[in-house]
């Protein structure tokens, strides 16, 4: 009958709980109060009940694996959408966090709980200052610089065999209680996941969105772009530094490989499958990227081909990421209508 | 002049060159405190140069901006704005990604609005939100439509023209620095927009404008400065300027001044 000339489009509305309000929400029963609560309570409970699951020690290391990653993601994509700075200095603040937590264990003999802080911050410091020449530049110049501090630091340790050279820092105290090694990260991930989605709403969260919107409006508004650049670099650089601080009691061991590149690139990768600027996504994309990695390992060289395959699949099918999309499906009601 | 008088803004031989070519030739003005002073001049006359070199986005060739008879000149873009010193954009800068009243908070979240308390309240402890509102609406976004919580990319070109005047008078300025704030705009837009003008100086704000848009700039400035080349041609009144000869050369051929100069 009609049904050949008959156009139908999807049609999406917002929920009407999103459309009262983007910011406050103004709750009007338990069903709207479990709408916005259940993601969150789900996100939590299930990294919370995670280590509880895990089969053995190996998947439960994993875990603390996946958690350091998830905090390298959560720092890249903090900086590439709203601060408009793409790193590739994962394995820099890594190194950074890791050395630092090495030295100060090994050399003032601090336990963990002093020196995952002060590798935190001190880290922070030593990355932003490092940093400091490139922030003035716009374009790809933070990235190159990035991507150049850990393969100078790598030869430089090499070359002048500091640092413990290629054998790397050796007889590092461990966690005294392997739940709070768990614990800790997780932990660690949701506070800062939780803090910084916070943080980028915040005032001063919106200077950082505006030096990624445009930096002359900022220059014109009487502020330095300069100074709020590296406000957000330190932000994120602590986050690297203190889960290399984490990984270094964690392998009890500091060397080259804490500067390694795949602390740079997984995240990024983890952030392109989990979904740019939510924040969330890029934890959720580690989740995903680094258990299949290990699970691939059972091919050997291979591993990195079906690697790469989920990666493409994922950049052609769904490059607005696992979270973009799932925030629309949640948040709108779709159905066809007749044009 | 005693020193009571002492000019606002002092422009002292300034010169920018591009490589060989001169932008701007050693122009010098004074702007006085509480005057509207209009710029014109053809395209490519160094009018938009002359605003990057004074708020300090462009480094001198040569000479020296004095505010309040201190040297601002070499001194970083954000520094000049701390002092009072504000532009607009010719080409709007809005910070597309935000909805227009959190545009706002960004310049209420400066030094400068802390400090002094912002243009209508809200220094150090104001609600920003609600002080951007207020602001917005007295630039024309109605409170209760829902264009101050439009996304900036969504606004049409008057607004965002009035968006780029709200992030100036957000930092509670002592001068404004207006470039074509009305090009671009129909002419009911122009007619709303010049009463706000004559009342930013009504409220002791110093303005300069830089305007194609030659009768509605003459109706509110005290004086017209007129560039071409980089060079300063003459400055006075509207009459002596449009009256000069050197002008009618400088826009021969131009309909619009032709038509200003029958009227006049």
């Amino acid at each position: 009958m009609t049904a050949s000339n008959e156009q139908r489009r999807k049609e999406r509305l917002d929920r009407g709980i999103k459309v009262r309000s983007e910011g406050i929400y103004a709750l009007m029963s338990w069903r709207e109060l479990a709408y916005l609560f259940l993601p969150r309570v789900a996100l939590i409970g299930g990294l919370l009940i995670l280590p509880l699951v895990m089969p053995s020690m190996y998947w439960q290391r994993v875990i603390s694996i996946v958690c350091i990653y998830a905090l390298l993601a959560l720092s890249f994509d903090f900086l590439a959408h709203f601060v408009g700075l793409v790193s590739l200095g994962g394995a820099f603040f890594i190194g950074t966090g890791s050395y630092i937590a090495a030295i100060l264990n090994t050399t003032f003999g601090l336990s963990p709980i002093f020196t995952i802080p002060i590798a935190t911050l001190l880290g922070a410091g030593i990355c932003t200052v490092l940093l400091l020449p490139c922030l003035p530049l716009r374009g790809v110049y933070f990235a190159i610089v990035t991507l150049m501090y850990p393969l100078l630091l790598a030869r430089v340790i090499e070359a002048l065999d500091i640092l413990g050279g290629t054998d790397g820092i050796l007889g590092i105290e461990s966690f005294t209680n392997r739940w709070m090694e768990q614990y800790f990260i997780i932990v660690m991930v949701l506070v800062l996941l939780f803090g910084t989605r916070r943080l980028v709403n915040q005032d001063i969260g919106l200077v950082f969105r505006a030096v990624k919107d445009n930096d002359q409006s900022v220059r014109a508004s009487g502020m330095s772009v300069t100074y709020y650049k590296s406000i957000a670099v330190f932000i994120a650089s602590g986050i690297g530094c203190l889960a290399g601080a984490y990984l270094v009691h964690l392998y009890m061991w500091a060397g080259l490989s804490t500067l390694a590149l795949d602390f740079s690139i997984l995240p990024i990768a983890a952030t392109v499958i989990g979904g740019s600027g939510t924040l969330v996504g890029p934890v959720l994309g580690a989740f995903i990227l680094v258990p299949i990695s290990e699970l691939l390992r059972a091919f050997g060289t291979l591993r990195i081909v079906f690697y790469a395959l989920i990666l493409l699949a994922f950049i052609i099918f769904r490059s607005e990421g696992i979270m973009v999309y799932g925030q629309r499906k949640y948040h709108q009601f779709e159905k066809w209508i007749k044009v | 002049m005693s020193t009571s008088t002492t000019p606002l803004l002092q422009i002292n031989e300034v010169t920018k060159a591009f490589g060989g070519i001169h932008a701007l030739n050693e122009v010098s003005f004074d702007l006085h405190e509480n005057e509207i002073l209009g710029i014109i001049g053809p395209n490519g006359s160094g009018k938009t140069t002359l605003v990057n070199c004074i708020t300090g986005f462009v480094e001198l060739t040569g000479g020296e901006v004095l505010y309040r008879g201190k040297k601002i000149s070499g001194k970083p873009p954000h520094k000049i704005a701390d002092m009072g010193i504000t532009r607009t954009f010719q080409i709007m800068r809005p910070y597309y990604s935000l909805p227009a009243y959190k545009n706002l908070v960004i310049p209420l979240f400066s030094p400068r609005a802390k400090r002094t308390g912002g243009w209508r309240g809200g220094g150090k402890l104001g609600d920003r939100n609600t002080v951007s509102i207020d602001i917005l609406e007295e630039l024309g976004f109605e409170r209760e439509s829902f264009v101050p919580y439009k996304k900036a990319s969504n606004l049409p070109t008057g607004y965002l023209k009035r968006l780029e005047l709200a992030r100036c008078l957000a930092l509670n300025p002592k001068v404004i620095i207006c470039d074509e704030i009305f090009s671009g705009l129909s002419m009911s837009e122009i007619a709303s927009m010049v009463p706000l003008v004559e009342r930013l100086q009504m409220e002791g704000i110093t303005l300069i404008m830089i305007e194609h848009r030659l009768r509605e700039l003459f109706q509110v400035a005290t004086r017209i400065m007129v560039l071409n080349f980089g060079e300063k041609l003459i400055e006075g009144t509207a009459e002596e300027v449009m009256a000069d000869e050197k002008v009618k050369e400088a826009y021969f051929g131009s309909e619009e001044v032709e038509e200003v100069m029958a009227h006049a």
